[in-house]
């Protein structure tokens, strides 16, 4: 009778595997960090490392503890969204020990020309100024206050925070036309902007009252059929208002 | 046949030996010492994305510069977890990008006679994609996301291969000649788990830059996120980014 055994030369091999597996396992164990697996495929240790990396910058909750008449000041200011550390870069080691590490303080001009210069494509509003014409030679410092930049009297014109629209008008034919003819603007838009917006013309009749046929506007001023050009579109669908000759 | 068994002994214990220091290791500390819990922070009750509102950018190019120095970036060109470019669209349809050190000394008028249709600026950074393609290229774990969602480069287990910053599709990663591994933009994660923002963020003037919680109903990233329409770079590629952009140009990629 012939009893089921496993043949010799399976054994055999199978104990070389169990070897190979086993070798495989030592292998592994000596090489892959011991944390590796535990959140993912990676090394969950390599998070806590990274966590771990010095801070420089401390934040303005901290600055403020210490410093509370420029941060009182600046609270109020047109700096108020500003944080210490974008002027006075970071600070951390002078906040842990203020006499051993003194902050950079920007007196240079430089320093708030990075967002003041003018650059036509910051978005309207913004306010900036020509760096060669704003009191050349002078620290922004003699006449502003850097934690409340209030200027020394409120801006008298639109173009403070418009350049871009009061430079392209300048070289239309709407030239002669003020902002206010076509944006009825409260005083308490150049102190505060966006708590009081200006009015915009809403209808043809508003450029009609000097481009009507019939309007009681200076002779030279070209005339069109309200009734009929443009069609039902509004007026600055088509033209744009700062600068109308642009077809 | 008492040398067979002398030999089959001998093999047995061969690999009882190494086996069972394995299997002890393997156990690793005992679990009384094993449960060093971390005080504070919960990676696992965070989840973090930045929205940017590209209407309030006004390239001043802070960002860049702090976040080169709160992380070490080197001060060369090229070099850059994060970076503003200034896009300039001209009338007859001609888009220019650039982005002069990435910003980090502001922008200087273009000086141009072309008409400009419009101009803005973008800040760019890394996407944090919950579906990172760099992450899949790493053949070695070194770059992951983690469990809040930041996607992290292990500078320990990085091989400098190169694979990640080949697949990102936004130019987000660099290779490090310091320590020849990838680098980029951890959301400045030692910082946020410290409860502080991200240094780009702590400077940005404008709020142009919002960082917070994806998942939690009271965070200023929920706002933008109720208040805008918000709109993702290439989303094409489903890459699922967590950098969320209003007011986005179509020009942007
Ligand atoms: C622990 C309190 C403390 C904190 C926190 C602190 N400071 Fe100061 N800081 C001081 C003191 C004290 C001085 C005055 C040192 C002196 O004049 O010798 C000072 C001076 C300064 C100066 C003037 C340096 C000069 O050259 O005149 C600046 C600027 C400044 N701090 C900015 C900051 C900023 C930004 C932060 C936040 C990151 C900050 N400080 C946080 C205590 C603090
Ligand atoms: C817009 C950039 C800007 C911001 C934002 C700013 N500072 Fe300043 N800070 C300056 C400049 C410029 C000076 C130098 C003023 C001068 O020379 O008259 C200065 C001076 C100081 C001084 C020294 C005062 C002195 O008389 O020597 C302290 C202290 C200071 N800042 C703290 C702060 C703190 C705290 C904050 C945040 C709450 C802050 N600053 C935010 C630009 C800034
Ligand atoms: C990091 C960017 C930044 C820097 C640097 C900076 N500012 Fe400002 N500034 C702003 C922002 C933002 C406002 C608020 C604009 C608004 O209300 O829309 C502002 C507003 C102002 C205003 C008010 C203008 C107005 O009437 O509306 C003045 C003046 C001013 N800054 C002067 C300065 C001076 C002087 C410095 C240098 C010490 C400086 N700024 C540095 C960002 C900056
Ligand atoms: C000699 C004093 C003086 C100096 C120096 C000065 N400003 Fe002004 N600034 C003013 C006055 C006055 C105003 C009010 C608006 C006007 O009449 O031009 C003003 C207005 C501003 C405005 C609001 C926009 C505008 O045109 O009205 C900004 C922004 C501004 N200044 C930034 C700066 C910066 C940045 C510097 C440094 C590069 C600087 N200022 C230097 C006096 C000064
Ligand atoms: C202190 C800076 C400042 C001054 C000065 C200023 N504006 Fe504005 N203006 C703003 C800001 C900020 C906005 C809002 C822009 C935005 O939110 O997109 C704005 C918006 C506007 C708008 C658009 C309103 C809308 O509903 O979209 C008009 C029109 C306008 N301003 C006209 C004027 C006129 C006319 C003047 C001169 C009387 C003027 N502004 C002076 C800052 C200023
Ligand atoms: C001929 C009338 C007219 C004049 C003059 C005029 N505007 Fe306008 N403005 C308009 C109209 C109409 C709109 C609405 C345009 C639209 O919705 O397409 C507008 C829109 C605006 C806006 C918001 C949209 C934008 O383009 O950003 C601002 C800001 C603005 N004007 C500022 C000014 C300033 C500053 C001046 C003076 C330098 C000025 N405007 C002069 C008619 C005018
Ligand atoms: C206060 C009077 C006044 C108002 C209101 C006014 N304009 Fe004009 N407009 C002028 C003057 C003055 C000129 C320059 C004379 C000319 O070339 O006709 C002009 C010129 C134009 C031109 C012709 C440019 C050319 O020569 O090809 C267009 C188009 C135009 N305006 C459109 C508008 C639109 C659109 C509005 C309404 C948003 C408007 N205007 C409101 C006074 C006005
Ligand atoms: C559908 C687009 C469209 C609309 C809406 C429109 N315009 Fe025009 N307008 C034009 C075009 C195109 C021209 C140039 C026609 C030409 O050269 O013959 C023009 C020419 C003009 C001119 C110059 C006429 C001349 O003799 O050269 C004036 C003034 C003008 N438009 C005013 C207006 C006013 C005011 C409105 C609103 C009541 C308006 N437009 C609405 C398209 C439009």
């Amino acid at each position: 009778m012939r009893t089921f055994r496993i043949p010799d030369q399976v054994a055999r091999l199978a104990v070389l595997f169990a070897v190979a597996v086993v070798a495989l396992v030592v292998v592994r164990h000596i090489f892959v960090p011991k944390s590796f697996g535990k959140l993912g495929h990676y090394r969950a240790a390599a998070v806590d490392e990274i966590a771990s990396q010095s801070v420089r910058y401390a934040g303005m909750q901290t600055c403020v503890e210490c410093h509370t008449e420029e941060a009182e000041k600046k609270s109020s200011s047109f700096h108020r969204g500003l944080a210490c550390e974008v002027c006075h870069g970071p600070a951390s080691e002078h906040a842990s020990d203020p006499e051993a590490k003194k902050p950079f303080v920007p007196r240079e001009r430089g320093a708030c020309l990075y967002c003041h210069n003018y650059l036509p494509s910051r978005p309207t509003g913004f306010p900036q100024i020509l760096e060669k014409l704003h009191n050349p030679m002078k620290p922004c410092p003699t006449c502003h206050n850097p934690h409340d930049p209030t200027p020394p009297h409120v801006p008298g014109t639109c173009s403070a925070c418009h350049a871009s629209i009061a430079r392209i008008k300048a070289i239309s034919h709407h030239d002669s036309l003020e902002c206010e003819t076509c944006h009825e603007a409260s005083p308490q838009h150049r102190q505060d902007p966006r708590s009081a917006l200006p009015k915009k013309p809403t209808n043809r009749e508003f450029c009609g009252k000097c481009h009507a046929q019939n309007a009681p506007s200076a002779k030279e001023i070209r005339r069109i059929d309200l009734a009929t050009h443009g069609g039902r579109y509004l007026c600055w669908q088509c033209h744009y208002p700062h600068y109308p000759e642009g077809r | 046949m008492a040398t067979t068994c002398e030999r089959r002994e001998f093999l047995l214990k061969l690999l009882q030996l190494p086996c069972s220091a394995v299997l002890l290791s393997m156990c690793g500390p005992l679990p009384l010492f094993a449960d060093e819990k971390k005080e504070g922070y919960d990676a696992g009750e965070h989840y973090y994305g930045m929205g940017i509102q590209v209407d309030k950018c006004i390239g001043c190019g802070r960002c860049a510069e702090a976040c080169k120095a709160e992380n070490d970036v080197l001060r060369q060109p090229y070099y850059f977890r994060t970076w503003v470019e200034r896009y300039v669209v001209y009338g007859d349809g001609e888009v220019t990008v650039d982005s002069p050190e990435g910003g980090i000394h502001g922008f200087s008028a273009a000086e141009s006679d072309r008409e400009v249709l419009r101009s803005f600026f973008v800040p760019k950074l890394c996407n944090h994609c919950d579906n990172p393609p760099c992450v899949q290229v790493c053949p070695v774990g070194a770059t992951f996301k983690s469990v809040d969602g930041v996607i992290l480069v292990d500078k320990d287990y990085c091989i400098g291969c190169r694979y990640c910053i080949q697949a990102c599709p936004y130019g987000a990663r660099y290779l490090d000649p310091r320590t020849k591994t990838a680098d980029k933009c951890t959301f400045c994660y030692h910082r946020i788990t410290k409860g502080l923002l991200p240094a780009c963020v702590e400077v940005c003037p404008t709020q142009a830059r919002v960082f917070g919680e994806l998942k939690a109903m009271s965070s200023p990233l929920r706002r933008l996120m109720r208040m805008s329409q918000l709109q993702v770079l290439k989303p094409y590629l489903n890459t699922e980014p967590k950098v969320l952009y209003s007011e986005l140009d179509r020009e942007v990629r």
